[in-house]
């Protein structure tokens, strides 16, 4: 092990995966889509996550056990957001997100 | 020490008068109103002779002087310490006799309207207007401080107000109420001037105080000056500028004629004998400051009162509206009571233009108002004011005609009738200070016979009018009141108002001056002759004159175009130049600035509104910013 992957490139990864799923959920139409990118920028938390921890903590484990946290409350969150994605297409049978913009002045 | 506060009640009789029959007697006794009116009026004319039979003939005098009574007196409104607005009752000579005419003069007109209104529809309504002017007049002519007497001021235009403008439904009628109601009250805007100026400089309101002739008040009178007159001359002629307007002098005489829109009942008792003689009261109440520190003002008075006479004098020679005739008869014989006042000196024989003037006063309110209901009993009979559509009427009114005569006899100057004494007191108290306005009441006094009798003969001689229903003598309850004025008009000259109203209370001696009288009854029958001659049998000399002096006759007969004058001022100028502009002003750019700021507060927030578009990436977008400044800012730029 003398030389490992240096860590910028592990966090220059998770800034471009943290930024293409920022893009992805202010420019897609489709609420699914919304949420994958959602699932992305979460992803890139995690590898941030885990780069530290092996980078700066090798004896501990904090950062894999955020890691865990984050994937459980991911999966959760993602059965719930499914869950208000049918509610909306039951309400405007369409799941194009600008069509969903009853609630303004 | 006589208990004079029972007079409280003269005031408070008559406004509650006026509160029940304005409030009930529409619904619950209309026919009987006129009564109980009338009945309340006769209880304080009682009261009033009590009264002026204990004050003139039993009260204590000091030094040969009558003494100025508060009977009652209650303080209303404190403004400083030293400065109060009292609501109470003072007696002295002026007051008392104002008392005794008011309410004999009132219950005359009472009397005579209870058969002139009756069957008019608003006959309930006429009698609390009455009681509420009864009520007005005496809290005026019994007050105790010039505030007071201000606030009933302006009580009694309210009630001419509202007693001119009676036939609401008639649009000149509510014209003439308007114009009185607004020309008096912008002549009381100066007396409001200057009851201030006079009080700020005194420190007080009260009358006993300011018109002590040793007293602080008149002492101080001439200190500062003020465009070369001082100050208490300042205010006594904002004062008399209200005086002014409440008696029809030049130049606010205007409301006075129109002001015959009302019923005669009215004419004869607010506009020939009581709210009229107001501003001579008013001069008479505060003569001692005017003779002693504001002499100027005195002469402002006496010049105006003979203008005024002379200018009401040649108008009414050419009018022929019978009451307006009177009312410009009203205005020269007001004319003539300034005259006196202006005149007058204090204290003893050199006071004789001030009891000449109430004298005048008293006897004046007898016979106008004789005038006054006669001529009403006449348009009652023949059912038009005009002049030109009587004559020969003496056959069929005959108490009227005698009664007509007797007023006519008496405002001309002839003796032994009262309007002789009272005329030539007044002549001799001019005669002796100031010859050239003794000269133009003299010619005055001739005119006054002459459009006097010009009226008399064209109503009753004249040319024999054929009448479409035979006109009927009025009902007793109109000859008796004018049968009573006769009497008073007859006697009154007799009351020796030397040793009872005199300017400082004392008695002093007056003698007839024959070479003032006899050259005063001669002018008045050489006024008589004339106009018999030309009215006493149709003849065309009135024509051929009118026609000889035809500018002279038009600008008389058009009043001088004052009234045109006045419109002209007022649209053409005050309201194109000052009052337009003001209002254009007000519309568009106060109102314009509360308008803009509204619809730019609401521009505004249309465009904030755009913020909650309901679009939910644009609210990440706005999150995400958010997020990356806050970082920025912490970690660059946190120091």
């Amino acid at each position: 092990m003398n030389t490992g992957i240096p860590i910028q490139y592990f966090l220059i990864l998770a800034t471009i995966m943290f930024f293409t799923g920022v893009y992805g959920f202010l420019t897609r139409r489709n609420l699914i889509t919304i949420l994958m990118s959602v699932e992305l920028i979460l992803n890139s938390v995690n590898i941030n996550f885990l780069a530290f921890n092996r980078y700066l903590y090798p004896n501990k484990l904090e950062g894999m056990f955020f890691s865990l946290f984050v994937i459980a409350v991911a999966a959760a969150e993602a059965a719930v957001a499914i869950a208000i994605i049918i509610n909306i297409y039951r309400r405007f049978t369409t799941i194009n997100v600008e069509d969903v913009n009853e609630m303004k002045f | 020490m006589i208990n004079f506060s029972y007079t409280i009640w003269i005031l408070l009789l008559p406004f509650l008068m006026f509160l029940l029959l304005g409030l009930a007697g529409h619904k619950y006794f209309p026919k009987l109103s006129g009564l109980i009116g009338t009945g309340g009026l006769a209880v304080i004319t009682v009261l009033s002779y009590i009264t002026a039979f204990k004050y003139f003939f039993t009260s204590e005098k000091v030094e040969g002087a009558y003494q100025k009574i508060t009977a009652f007196n209650i303080t209303w409104l404190q403004l400083t310490d030293k400065l109060h607005i009292d609501l109470g009752v003072l007696l002295d000579p002026i007051s008392v006799m104002m008392l005794v005419m008011i309410t004999t003069v009132s219950l005359m007109v009472h009397i005579y309207s209870l058969g002139y209104m009756k069957g008019e529809k608003g006959f309930e309504r006429f009698f609390a207007f009455l009681s509420l002017f009864s009520f007005s007049m005496l809290g005026l002519v019994l007050a105790t401080n010039i505030f007071q007497m201000y606030i009933f001021w302006e009580l009694v235009g309210v009630s001419s107000f509202l007693l001119i403008g009676f036939y609401y439904q008639k649009p000149s009628a509510v014209r003439a109420s308007k114009k009185a109601f607004i020309v008096t009250r912008f002549a009381d805007l100066g007396f409001l001037i200057g009851i201030l100026i006079l009080s700020f400089n005194t420190r007080t309101f009260d009358f006993i105080t300011l018109t002590d002739p040793a007293g602080a008040a008149i002492a101080q009178g001439g200190g500062i000056a003020f465009m070369g007159l001082s100050v208490m001359t300042w205010s006594m002629i904002f004062v008399f500028m209200g005086g002014v307007g409440k008696s029809a002098m030049f130049p606010f005489h205007i409301w006075l004629p129109d002001a015959m829109e009302g019923p005669t009942p009215v004419s004869a008792l607010i506009h020939a004998a009581t709210m009229v003689v107001a501003g001579v009261y008013l001069v008479a109440r505060m003569f001692p400051i005017y003779a002693f520190s504001a002499p100027a003002a005195l002469d402002v008075v006496a010049y105006v009162g003979a203008f005024s006479s002379l200018f009401a004098a040649v108008i009414a020679c050419t009018q022929t509206d019978i009451k307006r005739v009177l009312a410009y008869s009203t205005m020269s014989q007001i004319g003539y009571m300034m005259l006196a006042l202006g005149v007058s000196g204090y204290g003893g024989h050199a006071g004789l233009g001030y009891m000449a003037s109430m004298f005048h006063l008293f006897t004046h309110a007898m016979f106008k108002a004789l005038l006054f209901l006669g001529a009403g009993a006449i348009i009652h009979a023949v059912h038009t004011n005009y002049m030109t559509e009587m004559g020969g009427l003496r056959k069929y009114l005959p108490i009227t005609h005698m009664t007509f005569l007797i007023a006519c006899l008496t405002i001309a100057g002839i003796p032994p009738l009262s309007g002789f004494f009272s005329k030539d007191e007044i002549l001799a108290a001019a005669f002796h200070n100031n010859k050239l306005l003794f000269a133009v009441e003299y010619a005055v006094a001739g005119l006054t016979a002459f459009y006097m009798f010009r009226l008399y003969f064209s109503i009753f001689w004249g040319k024999d009018t054929h009448y479409h229903h035979t006109p009927h003598e009025a009902p007793a309850t109109m000859t008796i009141p004018l049968i009573v004025l006769a009497i008073g008009s007859v006697f009154t000259g007799l009351i020796p108002f030397n040793e009872l109203v005199t300017s400082d209370g004392k008695v002093f001696e007056t003698e007839l001056e024959l070479i003032v009288a006899i050259p005063s009854v001669l002018i008045g029958l050489l006024g008589i002759g004339i106009a018999i001659v030309m009215y006493r049998k149709e003849s065309e000399i009135p024509d051929k004159l009118a026609a000889t002096f035809k500018y002279g006759y038009k600008w008389a007969y058009n009043k001088f175009y004052m009234d045109e004058l006045y419109f002209f001022v007022t649209n053409k100028i005050i309201f194109r130049y000052i009052s337009e502009p003001v209002a254009w002003f007000d519309r568009h750019i106060v109102d314009g600035t509360m308008n803009a700021i509204a619809s730019v507060t609401q521009s505004v927030s249309f465009r904030i509104r755009g913020f909650q578009s309901g679009q939910l990436q644009k609210y990440a977008f706005v999150f995400v910013t958010g997020a990356i400044m806050l970082a920025i800012l912490f970690i660059y730029l946190w120091k």
